[in-house]
């Protein structure tokens, strides 16, 4: 159960960000925005190999005491970004997969939507509700 | 609790009120949920909502008990009429109108004419004839309705209040520019869901009371709207029909002049089961509105065509945008003709200001086949209920969504179905899903391997046959075999006790005839295969005694060295077997004229002379009609024992006779005389420049040879090399001559060369004309062998 879900767009601004509010947004926000470095750090570490056979799944970003990062970069450079409480029963590497392709699909469908602008902030309730279910089932 | 008095229109009123709030039936509400939701309604600010609950002492028990929601119900009007809340006002403020609520939740709300539930408004209705009472007024949501006592609550239901809201169109104008072009003649049109009813409300959104007046005013026949036009017909909407307020209880009946009877309140009701019903004129219109679009019906419609397209309606593309994901079921970007009528239908809803659902109702799903039961159907509070057409008829009474259920089969048989079921299942997880279940591995139906059958025999097929059935028994679930292991293991006994003679090569032969048959020979085969493999050995001991003639050695299954192992067998005592098939005799008893010639050596040495030596060899002759050759041999074996036919070499020849002239000269001289007479007869018949002493010799080998004119031409050969062999002592002998003896022993090696090769192209004809035979043999035992088995 993802504590923070953010969709990034290409040009490192910010499509999609939902977080569980009872821990400051603020942070979370933070947080996302240097877990974009990391992103660029790994994505320029595969570089020879570009596009071709990069895997989309980046793993985990860093760690921090409270919480893990995980992150995902589309071929479209658009990066998804899943932070996860530390103290949650560790979420195995497969689910944390998963929920990024569940994430990716849900993406596409919104892209798919002739009403939606590339670049525009993600308001689709069906990708909302995609979300929803992957975080922390905090009420 | 302060005492409270109610009236009892209020009483009313208010237990309709607290039955819709406690959905739970546990005769208390609970805080959130939908008494909020109900005091929000009534478009009274939070502070005072919360001063309310405080007065009526829900704060004090966390709940809502009846009294309580009274109380605050009457504070609530109280509020809504401009009081101050107070705690005494309860009971004496007398012409306290009922509380109004607005049951919306957007700022639809705010043009919600809902206000019937004031009395003034219920002014108009009383005269109405009481009875039944047409709930599908827009305005009423709620059901304000208690405030005439003469109306019957609705039928079923026992929450009356909460009416989804229907909001008034917000733009008809843009709806009419939107529609007009398809509007002509739409007037008679079935108005079927967007009650349309919009029209009055027009200009009536302030004034819910002219609304109400309008629609008093007007009872037309529910039909009569034209959904498209309802921007031209103000005065003959018909309202009273089609109040989306879609409730499923369709509580806000208004009672509507008799006209309505109750099959068409049932239909009403009934058909508010499925608000997102799309009427047939609907969808006729929607199909031409895709064929201005995409001609082809069973084509689609890309996203930025119907992106325009939906634009014209000028809804907010926020709302588009959640339109078009309701819409487009398989999340193609392209709308196939049923999502584009869902879209179309979806948008007209909107556009007379249904709110959009949350999920894509089940009548505008595409093609569907299972229903799920909660899907779509407008649960009371957010779903905007396009009331159905009352041409539906819909039994079911039951406001509960699994009415839809019912309701469906009915519906979809009035939809045109455009789509295909895998619109349905399109969406990428029920596509893993069905793809994972396609084909599951069944070992009853597993795919059996083919095995080739041959259906002719031939030695390699049946070979490769029959270590296929082995192999394949032991490795294929086919159902033929595997239901044969019991029978095998008995077949492989019962063939072990049968089958000893004869059991290798006719096994294997057996076993191809079982191919041309059916599986049954074939595992049989296959028995016989293994019975013949586990048993062979067996066999050969046991069958040791009786040798049939056709028996090949024990390690082989077919051997084409069948004969020739006879042959070798039978060589040694073959000089004694008259009756042999013609064999070739030259080459296979290489060793016989060795073996044989010793002891006839040692016979003409015991025999006197060479007319003995002559006369052993035409008696050997006639024994041994194939083996006259080596008579010959013998004979010039003596002194020149012979080599065998098959590989002559001069040098070995050579040694050889050196040797056994050698070795006999000193014992018989006679007789080697007379052998070397015969033998250089013999070479002098074969060529003509021998030297002059073997002449004589060759002369009586000559005249040997005349004396077998019945000899094969295979003797004759034989006879010749033997005189070509038996040249060569001589060339020891004629030292002076040697020159001319290599030389002429050259030539005789050279034409025994050319003998020997002539022979064996012979030898290699015959091998194949018997082997031909033992094809034609072992056909007609496979033949019979089945026969044996069976």
């Amino acid at each position: 159960m993802a504590v923070c879900i953010a969709v990034i767009a290409k040009e490192n601004y910010p499509l999609y960000i939902r977080s569980v509010p009872t821990q400051g947004e603020l942070k979370f926000h933070y947080t996302v925005h240097t877990s974009l470095d990391v992103v660029e750090e790994k994505i320029s570490g595969v570089g020879k190999a570009l596009a071709d056979q990069r895997e989309l799944y980046l793993g985990l970003l860093y760690p921090t005491e409270d919480y893990k990062v995980y992150g995902y970069m589309t071929n479209s450079k658009v990066k998804f970004v899943i932070v996860v409480d530390s103290s949650n029963t560790s979420l195995r590497d497969n689910e944390i997969r998963s929920m990024f392709r569940k994430l990716h699909n849900s993406f596409t469908d919104v892209m798919c939507n002739p009403f939606y602008n590339p670049g525009d902030p993600i308001q689709s309730k069906a990708f909302d509700s995609i979300v929803s279910t992957m975080m922390v089932q905090a009420f | 609790m302060e005492s409270l008095t109610l009236s009892d229109v209020e009483q009313k009123y208010y237990s309709e009120l607290f039955l819709f709030c406690d959905v739970d039936n546990t005769k208390k509400v609970a805080s959130n949920g939908k008494v909020l939701d109900l005091f929000r309604a009534a478009q009274l600010s939070n502070e005072v909502v919360h001063q309310i609950t405080e007065l009526c002492g829900a704060t004090r028990l966390g709940h809502f008990g009846r009294s309580q929601f009274y109380i605050a119900l009457k504070l609530i009007a109280l509020a809504q009429s401009g009081l101050p809340l107070r705690v005494e006002s309860l009971n004496s403020v007398r012409d306290l109108p009922l509380p109004r609520f607005v049951m919306g939740k957007n700022e639809q709300e705010m043009r919600h004419v809902v206000m019937f539930a004031d009395t003034e408004n219920q002014g108009p209705y009383l005269p109405r004839p009481p009875g039944r009472v047409q709930a599908k007024k827009v305005s009423a949501h709620e059901m304000i309705q208690p405030c005439v006592p003469t109306v019957d609550p609705q039928p079923d239901t026992t929450s009356p209040v909460v009416s989804p809201h229907q909001s008034p169109p917000t733009s008809p104008h843009a709806w009419r520019k939107h529609k007009r072009q398809a509007s002509g003649g739409n007037v008679d049109r079935q108005p079927s869901v967007p009650g349309v009813v919009w029209p009055p409300f027009r200009e009536a959104q302030p004034g819910p009371v002219t609304g109400d007046g309008m629609w008093s005013a007007h009872s037309p026949p529910p039909v009569q709207e034209s959904w498209v036009s309802f921007t031209d017909t103000p005065p003959s909407c018909t309202l009273p029909m089609h109040p989306p307020s879609a409730q499923p209880e369709s509580t806000t009946v208004r009672t509507v002049p008799s006209a309505m009877t109750t099959n068409e309140i049932q239909r009403q009701t009934s058909g508010y089961d499925d608000p997102w019903k799309i009427t047939d004129e609907q969808r006729q219109y929607y199909i031409n509105q895709f064929k201005t679009i995409q001609a082809d019906l069973t084509g689609l419609i890309p996203g930025s065509a119907a992106k325009e397209f939906f634009t014209k309606s000028k809804l907010p593309i926020l709302e588009l945008s959640h339109i078009w994901e309701l819409s487009d079921f398989d999340k193609d970007g392209a709308l196939t003709l049923d999502e584009f009528c869902a879209a179309f239908h979806l948008v007209v809803a909107r556009k007379n200001g249904y709110d959009l659902p949350e999920k894509l109702p089940e009548s505008l799903m595409p093609k569907l086949i299972d229903l799920d039961d909660s899907a779509g159907v407008p649960e009371p509070d957010p779903e905007v209920g396009f009331s159905a057409s009352p041409v539906e008829v819909t039994p079911n009474k039951s406001p509960s969504m699994p009415s839809l259920n019912q309701n469906w089969p009915e519906l979809n048989q009035s939809n045109e179905q455009w789509e295909t079921f895998s619109e349905r299942s399109s969406s990428s997880q029920t596509l893993t899903q069905f793809d994972s279940n396609i084909a599951p591995a069944d070992p009853d139906t597993a795919i059996v391997h083919p095995v080739p059958i041959r259906m002719t025999p031939s030695k390699i097929h049946m070979q490769e046959m029959e270590l296929k059935r082995t192999g394949s028994d032991h490795t294929h679930p086919t159902s033929p075999l595997m239901a044969k292991p019991p029978e095998l293991s008995e077949e492989t006994k019962l063939a072990a006790a049968i089958k000893f003679p004869g059991t290798t090569v006719g096994d294997g032969y057996s076993s191809s005839d079982s191919f041309t048959s059916d599986q049954e020979p074939i595992s049989s085969a296959v028995n016989r295969q293994r019975s013949h493999s586990g048993t062979s050995p067996e066999g050969l001991k046991v069958v040791a005694p009786p040798p049939p003639p056709p028996r090949p050695n024990a390690s082989h299954s077919r051997s084409s060295s069948l004969d020739m192992n006879r042959n070798f067998a039978a060589v040694p005592a073959g000089p004694q077997q008259p009756g042999v098939v013609a064999f070739p005799p030259a080459v296979p008893p290489r060793p016989l004229p060795t073996q044989t010639s010793v002891p006839h050596g040692h016979r003409s040495v015991e025999g006197d002379g060479l007319p003995a030596i002559t006369s052993t060899s035409p008696q050997q002759m006639p024994e041994q009609p194939n083996f006259a050759d080596f008579s010959q041999f013998q004979v010039f074996a003596v002194d020149q024992p012979a080599d065998d036919g098959e590989k002559p070499s001069d040098s070995g020849q050579v040694e050889r006779c050196a040797e056994t002239t050698g070795t006999m000269r000193t014992a018989k001289n006679d007789v080697q005389a007379e052998e070397r007479n015969a033998t250089t007869v013999n070479s002098a018949k074969v060529s003509t420049p021998l030297a002059p002493p073997p002449k004589p010799v060759r002369r009586r080998l000559k005249s040997e040879d005349e004396l077998r004119p019945d000899v094969e031409d295979l003797p004759q050969k034989s006879t010749v090399i033997a005189t070509v062999l038996a040249t060569q002592p001589s060339i020891p002998r004629s030292i002076g001559k040697d020159k001319k003896a290599i030389q002429a022993s050259i030539r005789r090696n050279k034409e025994t060369n050319t003998v020997l090769a002539r022979l064996n192209s012979e030898l290699q004809q015959q091998l194949k004309d018997l082997l031909e035979e033992r094809i034609s043999l072992e056909v007609q035992l496979e033949q019979l062998r089945p026969f044996s088995h069976l």
